[in-house]
This record gives C-alpha cells, sequence and structure tokens, in this order.
C-alpha cells in the first residue's frame, strides 16, 4: 500500500505526508512546516494511516520539515500514544537541526526514540 | 520609561492558522536588518510561532480576534517582540509557563511557553481575564561587524 496524503488547508502553506506501508511496519515521510496550521491536518490523516495499516513500528521521517514549533512535539507525543495502545513502537528519524532544537527544548528525547 | 527604539515595526492580522507561517516571515524580515545567524533567526520565527499560535488557539478559541505584533530593535543589538491579543486572558500565568501545561487538548502539546523561554533570552507575560494577554520577548543577538549605516 502506498498513497500519498496532500494537507492542505483553505489558505496558506501545507505539509505534505507520504504513507508507506507493509508488513504491518508504517513509514510516514512528513515535509513542510509543521506547525499548529499544518499539524491540524496531519494529525487526522496520520490517525487515518495508523488505523488502517495497524502497524507494529512506526517510523516518522521528518527529513522534509523545513519548519517545526511545538505542534509538531504534540504530534509525536499523540502518534506515540496510539502505538503504545497498539503495543508498537515509534522512531523519529532524519530530524532537520531547527526540529531538533524544539524537541531538545521539549526533552522528547527521554520520551520518544530519536535517530 | 522605554528605551528609544532604533528602529520598529507594528503587524496587525486576524487570528487564522494560516497567518502563523505570515507572522514568522514577517518577523524574519524585520530581525534580517540585526544581521543574525541561522541559528538566531530561527530561535526567532520558533517563538513567533509558538506565541501567535497561542494566541489563536487559546485567546480566541470560538472567534476570529485581531492578533498584534509589535518589533523594536533596542540599543544593544536586542530585539523586543510583543505579541498581543484581546482575548479571554489567562486565568493562571504561572500554571499556563509550566511545562506539559494545555487546555488546548491533543492538538497540542503544553511546551509553548517552555520554548519561548528556550529560545529567547526574557519572556514576560501579562494577562487580564476578558481582556487579553500580552507577551513580551527579548533576544539580544550577537554582534558582528557591519560596513552598513
Amino acid at each position: 500500500m502506498e498513497e500519498n496524503l496532500k494537507i492542505q488547508k483553505q489558505r496558506g502553506l501545507f505539509m505534505e505526508i507520504q504513507v508507506k506501508s507493509a508488513d504491518r511496519n508504517l513509514l510516514l515521510e512528513l515535509s513542510g512546516e509543521l506547525d499548529h496550521h499544518g499539524a491540524r491536518g496531519a494529525l487526522r490523516e496520520v490517525e487515518l494511516a495508523i488505523d488502517a495499516a495497524l502497524p507494529k513500528t512506526l517510523v516518522m521521517d521528518m527529513s522534509g520539515i523545513t519548519f517545526m514549533d511545538s505542534s509538531g512535539i504534540a504530534l509525536i507525543l499523540r502518534v506515540q500514544q496510539r502505538m503504545q495502545l497498539l503495543d508498537g513502537s515509534i522512531l523519529v528519524c532524519n530530524v532537520p537541526q531547527q526540529a531538533r532544537r524544539v524537541l531538545d527544548a521539549a526533552g522528547i528525547g527521554r520520551l520518544v526514540t530519536i535517530r | 520609561m522605554k528605551p528609544k527604539a532604533q528602529n520598529e515595526f507594528l503587524l496587525e492580522f486576524p487570528s487564522r492558522s494560516s497567518n502563523e507561517g505570515f507572522a514568522r516571515s514577517a518577523v524574519a524580515s524585520f530581525a534580517a536588518q540585526l544581521d543574525p545567524t541561522l541559528g538566531e533567526l530561527e530561535d526567532i520565527k520558533t517563538a513567533v510561532s509558538e506565541a501567535v499560535t497561542n494566541a489563536i488557539v487559546h485567546a480566541y478559541p470560538d472567534s476570529i480576534g485581531k492578533v498584534t505584533i509589535r518589533g523594536r530593535i533596542c540599543d544593544g543589538n536586542e530585539l523586543e517582540l510583543t505579541v498581543k491579543d484581546k482575548g479571554r486572558g489567562i486565568p493562571d500565568v504561572d500554571k499556563a509557563r509550566q511545562p506539559m501545561f494545555t487546555t488546548g487538548g491533543t492538538e497540542r502539546s503544553g511546551m509553548g511557553f517552555t520554548i519561548m523561554e528556550s529560545f529567547m533570552d526574557r519572556i514576560t507575560v501579562r494577562s487580564a481575564a476578558g481582556k487579553g494577554t500580552s507577551v513580551t520577548m527579548r533576544k539580544k543577538l550577537a554582534p558582528r561587524v557591519r560596513s552598513a549605516k
């Protein structure tokens, strides 16, 4: 299964999530600006992808993120909660420097594996 | 009394989430005249994003209201930014500033003020129930040798 979900709000910038799923492994490739505006649509789409795949492992690839604020933290923590319910694991990888500093300031590395 | 600003701007926009990116970009354009490093500019954009998002989500939860940003460049290469709304106010500012505290549900992490405090030098929050909130953030940028006047 592979699908491409574009999160386009009524106006302005958008973020894009590429979903790749195989063998109950789910890969989410996020790109664009992960602020409150972008995260609102992203959260719904990510939850739909999790419900469809019921993954054992979920990888969030952040390499395409050009900006992230604490809205990204909320998204990651929400995904982590969903994966805990499924008894699965989550890995956040390829985090750009600006987003990494946001995660570090909030101490998210203590809660979620970031590589 | 406030020190005289070397330069300043005032920006006003409705509390639509599509304006979050606009607010970041506008402030970054103004801050560019201080010749910031990329890291400093990212810090400023991130802090602005948090303050503006707070106004959009918490000040006007069920309506669209006005958000203003006043930016000032002060002596000593210091940038001062005040994000202000006329929304419902924060009942307990100290509680709101605690990490992980939020009234915004699963969409919010409760880390907004923590990020602002971490990325700027000083944060002052003034709020009154039913009257609005004002968040002033200051950051001193590392001075660089410049030939421009």
